[in-house]
């Protein structure tokens, strides 16, 4: 489950105000007035008006990268499964790509509508850098419509229909290093609709010396993929449900593309976690759960992270309860079962199974409350226990 | 007004003759005191197709005489009315704000006509309406169909959904949700559809029901399954099904392939009006105009295409009853 992107407590919001004269030279170039509005250094997401799309789109509007092209000034995308076929003056499903005369566009580059330096525990990255930070970014819209999605207010809406600021991949691999982030993360809403600006980030902060994580729903088409996976240091794939009725009723979406992402990023050696948000009666039989963890065990490995996740009413998915939480221990038995070796509960704060336990000796060498780490037992990616190797990017 | 073009009732009925799907003949009191969707009348909905065939004085312009002439037919018969102002108080009331739906997607070559808005405007204003909106989703849109964005004042403004933005709260019906526009929630009492008659690339084809895509934030999520059932889904929010009143077809230009886009090379001209009260129906005999001429051209059918507008038929059902896509049902007057 991708972590909301209002601020928490254990958030912080970043100003992307800056150089003054950088930012100068932006509003005189955008007219963009929610600027001014967003010049404090919140970056609320909500919905408002940023002037009209022929000023503001400039700065953010950049060719996209995956695209053929049609005859009759038509085009298919070429970016994530759906394959979209858009006409001209008209935009994929994402809402955030749109074609202008036969050439396909990216409106989202450098336009983040939220940022928040967070606990990389909150997207959550279990075995990445533990206790470090993530600056995290997203732009507007979204490649899939979940019904629980908990950031709709800016993953399903249009990037002219929120409010947005300038951030270009300097400014904020500088803003990370400012603010001791570890990482730069692409989450909130989906990281793939926004592309070109991640793939322009990620060096920008390697060479200020941070990584970058990507946080989502996996709904990608292999080229790309590939592609990103030379460019980013971790992912964690948000798999909503191990059948493709959920995908198809609940996510709009496909079920197989997801799972051959997450192959891929096991080949190319990509850091990988996923989350499964347990939504009740949609996705909750033990059936299901055991079929999931088969599969992450016999297709991924025994190593892969697994985060169950309590869901709570959101979006269109109103009519539900949230998690019991005999459900998520259930299917983290059942996982645990299955020989996975990192099973845990997300949004349970205070659970034992927030914590990373050894899969040999069974200690704790990782210990968390919430978002916040209060101990870390492994030396050179070892338990300090018994010196079984633990899988991860731990650090020096 | 030229008198010279304004029809009597007595004309309209002698034009009116042929019923092309259906057979009963038309009652009185189609519009009578109701500002409900749809012109249910008997168990029929009435449609009415009004044409002339020396609307074009050149290939690119229509003759705005002969072309407000065919909206008082139209309007008249639809509404069994001796005067288009009568018809039009019928739909609208004084003292309310009507808006009036344009489609401009697909720019000047195939948008909302100006003249036919104009035209409109001259007749609401004569009906006692001081205050109307023309708007779509976007001012570059309005702006790109030639129409002069004019967001303040009184009188008549025009604007597109980014000048008053949308509703903070969704609206919900079956497998949509969707935030509003504005203009359709708080600056209109009552709107008249204004779509155009074309094909469209993915939904089959685009008339009535889908053009109130453009009073929804999130159109593009709504496309996949050719539109089905999320056209008639967004139909079913509240604002829509509450406010529009009227569906008044602009097919003088009309355009059977390569839609929503503008192909010159597939439009034709039509050179009339389609209006009715019930979306489907005008949905309905818009998409078999449309078959019709792709058969005429040797092109395959939409059905065969698989992008058969199948949300029609979902938007008639048990579920939605937006309206009636039965021919039976369907009282066509030519006029």
């Amino acid at each position: 489950m991708k972590s909301k992107a209002s601020p928490a407590s254990s958030s912080a919001s970043p100003d992307f105000g800056g150089d003054p004269l950088d930012r100068r030279a932006f509003l005189k170039a955008a007219a963009l007035p929610c600027l001014a509005a967003c010049a404090g250094g919140m970056l609320a997401p909500g919905l408002a008006l940023a002037g009209s799309p022929a000023e503001s789109d400039a700065p953010f509007t950049v060719e996209a990268s995956y695209y053929e092209k049609l005859p009759y000034k038509k085009i298919k995308c070429k970016l994530c499964p759906r394959e979209c076929v858009i006409d001209d003056r008209e935009r994929g499903y994402c809402g955030v790509r749109e074609n202008r005369g036969g050439t396909y566009y990216t409106l989202v580059h450098s336009r983040v509508v939220a940022a928040h330096v967070d606990p990389v525990e909150k997207k959550p990255l279990f075995h990445f850098l533990p206790g470090t930070l993530a600056f995290s970014i997203a732009t507007a819209g979204c490649n899939v419509n979940c019904k629980m999605c908990q950031n709709w207010d800016i993953s399903q809406v249009r990037p002219e229909q929120v409010r947005s600021t300038y951030a270009p991949p300097q400014k904020v691999a500088a803003q990370a290093k400012q603010y001791q982030c570890a990482s730069i993360a692409y989450t909130y809403s989906e990281p793939v609709i926004f592309y070109e600006y991640m793939m322009d980030t990620a060096p920008a902060g390697h060479e200020q010396g941070v990584k970058s994580v990507v946080i989502t729903g996996g709904y990608i088409k292999q080229e790309p993929l590939k592609k990103l996976c030379a460019a980013v240091d971790a992912v964690k794939v948000d798999l909503k449900a191990f059948s493709q009725k959920f995908y198809e009723e609940v996510v709009n979406a496909n079920l197989k593309p997801v799972l051959d992402t997450l192959v891929t990023l096991r080949q190319q050696g990509m850091w990988t976690e996923i989350v499964y948000l347990v939504v009740p009666t949609l996705n909750d039989s033990d059936a299901e759960f055991k079929a999931l963890a088969r599969w992450v065990r016999s297709d991924l490995g025994l190593d892969v992270p697994l985060h169950f996740s309590r869901f709570h009413p959101e979006y269109l998915l109103k009519n539900l309860p949230p998690t019991p939480l005999e459900t998520l221990e259930r299917a983290k038995a059942i996982a645990d079962a299955e020989g996975l070796h990192y099973v845990y509960l997300g949004n349970v704060p205070g659970h034992p199974a927030e914590s990373t336990y050894c899969p040999k000796c069974r200690r704790a060498v990782v210990e968390r409350v919430g978002y916040t780490v209060s101990s870390v037992r492994i030396r050179k990616g070892k338990c300090q226990y018994c010196q079984q190797p633990i899988a991860g990017v731990w650090g020096s | 007004m030229n008198q010279k073009l304004r029809p009597s009732r007595r004309d309209v009925l002698r034009l009116a003759g042929t019923l092309l799907v259906g057979g009963a003949g038309a009652g009185k009191s189609l519009c009578r005191d109701t500002l409900a969707g749809s012109s249910a009348l008997g168990g029929k909905s009435r449609l009415v197709i009004s044409r002339d065939g020396k609307l074009r004085p050149s290939k690119a312009s229509v003759d705005s005489t002969r072309l407000l002439n065919v909206l008082d037919r139209a309007m008249q018969a639809l509404c069994d009315c001796d005067s288009p102002l009568e018809a039009w108080r019928k739909v609208v009331r004084p003292g309310e704000t009507v808006g009036l739906k344009v489609n401009c997607l697909a720019g000047k070559g195939n948008a909302t006509r100006a003249e036919l808005v104009d035209a409109i405007c001259e007749r609401l204003q004569q009906a006692g309406i001081k205050d109307i909106i023309i708007w779509d989703r976007l001012n570059a849109d309005l702006e790109s169909a030639r129409f002069r964005v004019v967001e303040r004042g009184s009188g008549i403004r025009c604007f597109g959904n980014d000048a008053l933005g949308y509703e903070s709260e969704l609206a919900t019906f079956g497998s949509v949700g969707s935030l509003m526009s504005r203009t359709l929630t708080q600056a209109c009492d009552a709107v008249i559809n204004l779509p155009v008659l074309k094909d469209h690339g993915i939904a089959g084809v685009t008339i009535a029901l889908k053009s109130m895509f453009g009073a929804i934030h999130n159109p593009n999520k709504y496309h996949l399954n050719v539109g089905d059932p999320y056209v008639a889904d967004v139909f079913m929010l509240p604002p829509i099904r509450q406010k529009v009143r009227l569906h008044l077809c602009d097919a003088t230009t009309a355009q059977y392939e390569g839609g929503p886009s503008y192909m010159p090379q597939w439009t034709w001209p039509y050179n009339g009006l389609l209006v009715s009260r019930d979306p489907v129906a005008l949905d309905y005999l818009g998409w078999r105009i449309i078959e019709k001429k792709r058969a005429e051209m040797g092109m395959k059918s939409l059905e065969d295409l698989k992008r058969e507008p199948t949300y029609i038929a979902t938007a008639a059902d048990s579920k939605h009853r937006l309206g009636t896509n039965d021919p039976n049902r369907i009282e066509v007057v030519e006029v």
